[in-house]
């Protein structure tokens, strides 16, 4: 082998290696990189207890209520699978909706509640106009709307 | 006529070659520039989440693309350099980490001026964010590295190490938003397709376009001022007009 080829075989051995190293490191600490907790895992007792952890999800549709002091708010967060009450006292983040992706820092409490000091929104990759997103809705609604329509002919009627 | 590929690998003839490219890169990447912000601010609409926030996106989205991709190509320049011995692929080496240092600073700093109104945060330590704070991390070792070793040619092979090393980082940035949970959204643009309006990929792609041709005028520029540093004992150099006058 000439020496450059010598050199060139080094130098993938090498970037193999520490790839390979990275890979199996991360691996292994794939709960410290991730940065927040499902609902789910919460359930499962994956989440750290007894100190503060972070939980990511969606707002359930219909669980935000505010109480009347105007700055706590209690929610729902879920995965679809498992949801997770919270309480928060501050100021929300403007994208913060229901519906939309969310997450909370903060402790688990005796009374099942997350109290939550701080909550983040998370939004999604898609970006289109207002109108587009209201035609969208719209076909939403009808297709909800068709779907749970009784199956009765107009014919019969 | 057989063609010389090689011609334009010895800093000799690259110097002049360069210096005849820089103006119509520099020219296109201004043109592009103004293009792509005039689509992005005035005819691309606003979005139905984020409203005009999202428009950070027309810088934030290139300059993150590029400081991968330019780390990438820096250190398959530095593998080169140490491969092959040639001079000119370390030197472009060095030239391209001041920029793609630049750009991966401004990716992190328009992501923190988008995070603060968006997610409520300026920063947090998710995958994507902390990974490309490292990139930028790894830029300025690269670029303090070798401007600690004395002898260029050993910089060079000491820089070089670091770099190939460091472009681990490059797709662990990539799937970051994949592999674990983040803040960051996932992917925008996608193999099967970009979810996003058709002005607002136009506007972000020209500035795509603008902000490479960018990095490669001002690489080009460094590459020279490079070569006339690192040569300025050589004949050819001592002959040139500008060197002369």
């Amino acid at each position: 082998m000439k020496p450059r080829q010598k050199r060139f075989v080094y130098i993938v051995v090498a970037l193999v290696a520490v790839g390979l190293a990275v890979a199996l490191v991360l691996n292994a600490l794939k709960d410290n990189v991730s940065l927040y907790f499902t609902p789910t895992q919460v359930y499962n007792k994956e989440a750290p207890e007894g100190r503060s952890f972070r939980i990511g999800g969606l707002v359930e549709e219909g669980s935000v209520k505010r109480e009347n002091d105007g700055l706590t708010v209690n929610f729902v967060i879920t995965d679809l699978h498992k949801s997770l009450p919270v309480v928060y006292k501050g100021i929300l983040p403007d994208l913060f909706k229901e519906g939309k992706g969310v997450v909370a820092q903060g402790k688990m409490e005796a009374d099942g509640l997350m109290h939550a000091d701080e909550v983040l929104a998370k939004h999604d990759e898609n970006y289109m106009a207002p109108e587009a997103a209201d035609a969208l809705k719209k076909a939403e609604v009808a297709n909800a709307a068709a779907a749970s329509a009784p199956a009765s002919s107009p014919v019969a009627e | 006529m057989a063609i010389n590929w090689f011609k334009y690998s010895a800093p000799t003839t690259f110097y002049g070659l360069a210096g005849k490219l820089i103006p119509w890169f520099a020219i296109s990447a201004a043109v592009l520039c103004i293009v792509g912000l005039y689509i992005g601010f005035v005819v691309a609409p606003a979005d139905a989440q984020q409203g005009e926030f999202y428009r950070i996106i027309f810088i934030h989205v290139p300059s993150s693309i590029l400081s991968m991709f330019l780390y990438l190509i820096m250190a398959a320049y530095a593998a080169m350099g140490l491969i092959f011995n040639t001079r000119l692929s370390s030197m472009m080496a060095s030239a391209i980490a001041p920029t793609g240092a630049l750009f991966a600073f401004i990716s992190l700093w328009t992501g923190a001026l988008w995070g603060k109104p968006m997610w409520g945060a300026w920063w947090v330590w998710d995958a994507r964010l902390t990974s490309e704070l490292i990139l930028l991390f790894l830029y300025l070792g690269f670029i303090s590295l070798h401007a600690s070793i004395d002898d260029p040619r050993r910089a060079d092979r000491a820089a070089a190490l670091l770099a190939i090393v460091g472009s681990v980082n490059v797709p662990i940035i990539y799937f970051s938003v994949q592999w674990w949970n983040t803040l960051h959204q996932g992917s925008t643009i996608k193999f099967t397709g970009t979810s996003m309006h058709i002005a607002m990929q136009q506007a972000m792609f020209t500035m795509l376009v603008a902000c490479w041709l960018y990095a490669i005028t001002v690489t080009l520029m460094r590459v020279r001022s490079i070569i006339l540093e690192r040569e300025r004992h050589t004949k050819w150099i001592t002959e040139l007009a500008e060197v002369k006058a």
